[in-house]
């Protein structure tokens, strides 16, 4: 695994490295009035007063859809004093995507993405307590059906330990139905996947079968059971909440702009 | 997807959040004028279940739930998680002890 120059810390400006090879300062203030975006040769470029964003392996920062640009960009002037990069999930998907710091190839990317049904939340069922299993199954069951339904699969669920038996067949399904995206729409399918610890609940959500919300509440069902019994703690619970929610909603966007090609198109007008 | 509502009250949240997110010039700000600009031009349509309507609708709602979780995450991290540890006088103040008084000068 090669490492990066060690000069290239920060997100675009070089500077002193004492950190992990591949981690941003958490903070830093901010230290430009505008942000733009300008159309390059690769795609387009976001503009921190008259110098471009770079990655972190100091690499040009280029996008190839508008909306993700003027996205990204919103999130860069956002920021007030300080520019905190732990908000800024989009740009950070974006910088994954364009370094690859953990060097996978397509198909080892969607290699781990399928690995995850093996071990998929809506498939691992508890027996006890009754009232929770009753809500697994009144819950999860319709994702999973819709799931076998929509990829012409057999899937199923188990309480074992051991999880659920997936078929050959539906692995091989999902492969090649994920091989249709392109590099960067996997990189975040597969960040959705991590997040979610599902990849049902990814694919309902990418397929638009549900919203980010709906996908977030499914994937912490046992969470939201056990705060409806024993009550709610603020500084956990919401904090957990509001970031799952918020890496869910941007691993989504961002797979949904990367796929996309606008087109209007215009219908005849019938007289 | 009838969970998503009305596709204006999700434009209203959205632009909303943007204003939160930009500050004084939030109309001048590419993402305000995209939102916009997207909304209106998916709006003349004669089908009900116009599918780049509903995609559109989907992103906005999605974008909508990013921009309110973050800032909903900034509050929480701000209100709990930022504040530090406390010196060693606020903590003698909490539960009620006197620091020592050290003596100053040389020996």
């Amino acid at each position: 695994l090669s490492r990066p120059p060690p000069a290239a810390a920060g997100s675009c400006l070089v500077g002193p490295c004492g950190r992990r090879a591949y981690a941003p300062p958490a903070e830093r203030k901010r230290f430009y009035q505008n942000v733009s975006i300008s159309q390059g040769e690769g795609g387009f470029e976001i503009n921190l007063d008259h110098r471009k964003l770079k990655t972190p392996q100091a690499k040009l920062f280029t996008v190839p859809s508008e909306a993700l640009a003027i996205a990204v960009a919103t999130e860069w002037d956002s920021q007030k004093d300080t520019i905190k990069f732990y908000t800024m999930h989009l740009t950070t998907l974006c910088n994954t995507a364009l370094d690859n710091p953990t060097q996978r190839n397509k198909t080892q990317l969607i290699r781990a993405a399928v690995k995850f049904l093996e071990t998929d939340t809506v498939c691992y069922r508890v027996e006890e307590p009754p009232a929770l299993a009753e809500l697994q199954k009144n819950e999860w069951d319709p994702v999973v059906t819709w799931a076998e339904k929509r990829y012409n699969v057999t899937i199923g669920s188990s309480t074992s330990i051991l999880g659920p038996n997936i078929p050959a067949s539906t692995k091989e399904t999902f492969v090649s139905h994920l091989a249709s995206y392109n590099m960067w729409a996997l990189q975040g399918i597969e960040f959705v996947i991590t997040q979610l610890k599902s990849l049902i609940l990814s694919m309902s959500l990418i397929d638009r079968h549900i919203t980010v919300e709906k996908a977030v509440l499914l994937s912490r069902l046992e969470e939201e059971y056990q705060i409806r019994r024993w009550g709610n703690v603020e500084w956990a619970h919401d904090y957990d909440l509001c970031e799952l929610r918020a890496r869910t909603a941007a691993g989504t966007l961002f797979v949904h702009l990367c796929s996309e090609s606008s087109s209007v198109k215009h219908k005849l007008l019938q007289d | 997807m009838e969970a998503l509502g009305a596709p204006l009250r999700t434009l209203r949240a959205l632009l909303r959040e943007l204003r939160h997110a930009a500050g004084r010039s939030y109309r001048d700000s590419p993402a305000y004028r995209h939102v916009l600009a997207a909304f209106r031009a998916h709006r003349v349509t004669t089908e009900k279940l116009c599918r780049a309507q509903q995609e559109l609708h989907f992103q906005a709602a999605t974008y909508l739930c990013l921009l309110r979780s973050v800032r909903e995450h900034e509050a929480l991290h701000r209100e709990y998680h930022g504040k530090g540890e406390r010196s060693p006088q606020e903590v003698a103040r909490l539960v009620g002890f006197r620091l020592p008084q050290q003596p100053r000068g040389k020996g």
